[in-house]
């Protein structure tokens, strides 16, 4: 089975947002980048169908050499071999067409991604990927079983999960419950040193095809400071939330 | 031209999501000088739909059950058959299952976390969230069809009384080997998805065992139950109430916080939500400066109070 996981490079989750050039360039100073959790957790469920069910595993990451030491921390969780498509993640779209080439080229079994990316949050681009490569699709995973071409997989719903069954090649949007918190694997020394030795592989962009763009950021209006209620003065926090608030 | 919104349904009652959506899509559509015409599935009754100012809907009487594949290229077939130019769904897990699909199908540009109508139309541009609610990205779709995902409790519910048509549609029905199984949906419970409140508590109510009052408070307030991170890795609670930037994403009227400190990955999912509680033992909470009331004091001492004088408030009012 060959896996393909696709990695968002995204700040790390207590980053401070700012943005420069008249707030239309998210600013980067100072930002420590990660593996997007819901990849993080996707490369780990990857990891044991590696070791369980014998797969090799690709990482593929769409962005410029910054996105590099990302990848080399896959390579050292264990990925096999890892590719980077030389272009900037402009939308869901471009990244997605990108992805596409590269899956193509690499006829891969199982695709996972993110149900979402912590950065722009748009969850489109396993769907979007699916969809051109005419792959099953199940995204919001919280559980993957395959054998042979068949897949069984757990989607979280509102209010519930359901439990789907469908056929290799697949694309999944993965999440928490794919594996666990505790599952999550932190690169030894050995992975490190070994990864240095993996191949990754630098690949160029087919065409560009964004559909969107960001024009500019803004940050949320600052709140006013919170009202305070005594503890023994329950009424008064059902007053305030009744008559000021008016949400019950 | 015409706008069309695709509003889903729950064992035949519309969600809350889908009649936003459509009071999204009208004003959409009266800025755009053009009809708002709705997708349903097996709706017997879609006048409800006419309060929000759909003047025409599609049924289609001919899926009985969820695909996203299939109801993406329905959607596609409907978007272009009334020559949509804009198609809106809500946020909730089937509609961003399916817009991306759409997407391509429809070779739309698509917005995900729209929380605001079009600042202008030509350029197209929207408002969405970005970096999980810590700030805002003003989006242009360049595509002549743009889909738009709105998010929950964003745009709100707003009436606009038409006359509407209903009308049978009987789509073309594409493949998939993609096939549910088996649902597990608790249908006594409020989802996250789609509360109005939600009642949340961490790591410092102590223990699973400590639950009761959360889920009594939660049930007072027809509201929805959700815990912080920790909570969820423990095991105190199930995953699918985590809440935050790496959990679901809270968007309701009323979020109350019970026990949790407000790290800064749990106030990114839930900032969007409109009117924030608290109650920490801890006055150096870095939640009190996210919340909009507080109060410094024991849960176990609050919440239980809080309990029976919601239950006196609310059989008053
Ligand atoms: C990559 C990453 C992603 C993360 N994503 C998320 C996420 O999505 N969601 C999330 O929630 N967290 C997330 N976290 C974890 C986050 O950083 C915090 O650790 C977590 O939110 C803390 O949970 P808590 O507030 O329940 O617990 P604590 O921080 O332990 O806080 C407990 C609070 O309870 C108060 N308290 C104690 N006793 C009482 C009492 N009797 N009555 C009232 N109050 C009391 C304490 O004063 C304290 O403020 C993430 C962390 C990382 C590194
Ligand atoms: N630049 C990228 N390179 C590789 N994969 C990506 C990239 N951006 C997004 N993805 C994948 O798509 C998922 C959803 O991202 P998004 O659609 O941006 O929310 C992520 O979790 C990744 O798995």
């Amino acid at each position: 089975m060959k896996l393909l996981v696709c990695i968002s490079h995204v700040p790390d989750t207590t980053s401070k947002i700012n943005f420069t050039e008249g707030d239309t360039k998210f600013d980067t100073n100072g930002v420590q980048y990660v593996i997007n959790p819901n990849d993080e957790f996707g490369l780990t469920r990857a990891m044991w169908f590696k070791e369980k069910q014998n797969a090799t595993v690709d990482v593929i990451s769409v962005g410029g050499p910054e996105t590099e030491p990302t990848l080399r921390k896959a390579l050292a969780i264990g990925a096999d071999a890892a590719i980077r498509v030389n272009a900037e993640a402009i939308d869901g779209h471009t990244v997605a067409t990108y992805l596409a080439a590269a899956a193509k080229e690499g006829t891969y079994d199982l695709i996972i991604a993110g149900r979402e990316s912590i950065d722009y949050n748009g969850g489109m681009v396993p769907g979007m990927l699916a969809a051109m490569l005419d792959a099953n699709f199940v995204t919001n995973c919280i559980s993957l079983e395959i054998e042979g071409t068949n897949a069984t997989a757990v989607r979280e719903i509102d209010g519930g999960k359901e439990t789907v069954s469908t056929v290799l090649p697949l694309v999944i949007g993965g999440q928490k419950g794919l594996v666990e918190e505790s599952d999550l694997r932190i690169p030894n020394m050995r992975g490190i040193m070994m990864a240095r030795k993996k191949p990754l592989t630098v690949v160029e962009p087919t065409t560009e095809t964004s559909e969107t763009h960001s024009v500019s950021f803004e940050k949320p209006a600052p709140r006013g400071a919170v009202k305070l209620v005594e503890a023994d003065n329950i009424d008064e926090l059902i007053n305030l939330l009744h008559n000021e608030a008016k949400v019950i | 031209m015409s706008v069309l919104v695709y509003t889903e349904s729950d064992q035949g009652k519309f969600k809350k999501a889908a009649l936003e959506a459509a009071s999204y899509g009208k004003a959409v559509a009266e800025a755009m000088g053009t009809n708002l015409v709705a997708l349903t599935f097996n709706a017997n009754d879609a006048s409800e739909l006419g309060t929000y100012g759909v003047e025409k809907v599609l049924n289609v009487n001919t899926v009985s059950v969820f695909n996203a594949k299939i109801y993406a290229d329905i959607i596609r077939q409907a978007s272009e058959k009334e020559a949509a130019t804009v198609v809106i769904l809500s946020a909730s897990a089937d509609s961003r299952y399916i817009a991306p699909l759409l997407a391509v199908g429809l070779k739309a540009g698509y917005a995900s976390n729209v929380v605001a109508a079009p600042s202008s139309l030509s350029p197209f541009v929207v408002k969405r969230t970005a970096f999980t609610n810590k700030a805002f990205c003003n989006t242009e779709i360049s595509t002549a069809v743009k889909i738009i995902g709105v998010s929950n409790n964003s745009f709100g519910l707003v009436e606009n009384m038409t006359t509407t048509q209903l009308e049978d549609f009987s789509p073309n029905l594409v493949n998939s080997s993609t096939k549910v199984t088996s649902v597990d949906k608790a249908s006594d419970k409020v989802s996250i998805a789609d509360a109005e409140v939600v009642v949340s508590a961490g790591r410092g109510l102590k223990g699973p065992e400590n639950w009761g009052m959360v889920e009594e408070l939660a049930d007072v307030l027809g509201a929805a139950t959700a815990c912080s991170k920790p909570v969820s890795d423990l095991g105190w609670r199930p995953h699918s109430e985590h809440v935050g930037q790496t959990g679901k994403p809270v968007a309701t009227n009323l979020y109350i916080a019970i026990g949790i400190s407000g790290a800064i990955q749990h106030l990114a999912g839930i900032n969007s939500s409109k009117v924030k509680v608290v109650i920490n033992t801890d006055p150096e909470a870095p939640f009190f400066k996210a919340a909009d009331y507080g109060i410094v004091g024991d849960a176990f001492e609050v919440v239980p109070q809080l309990i029976e004088k919601l239950k006196v408030f609310k059989a008053q009012n």
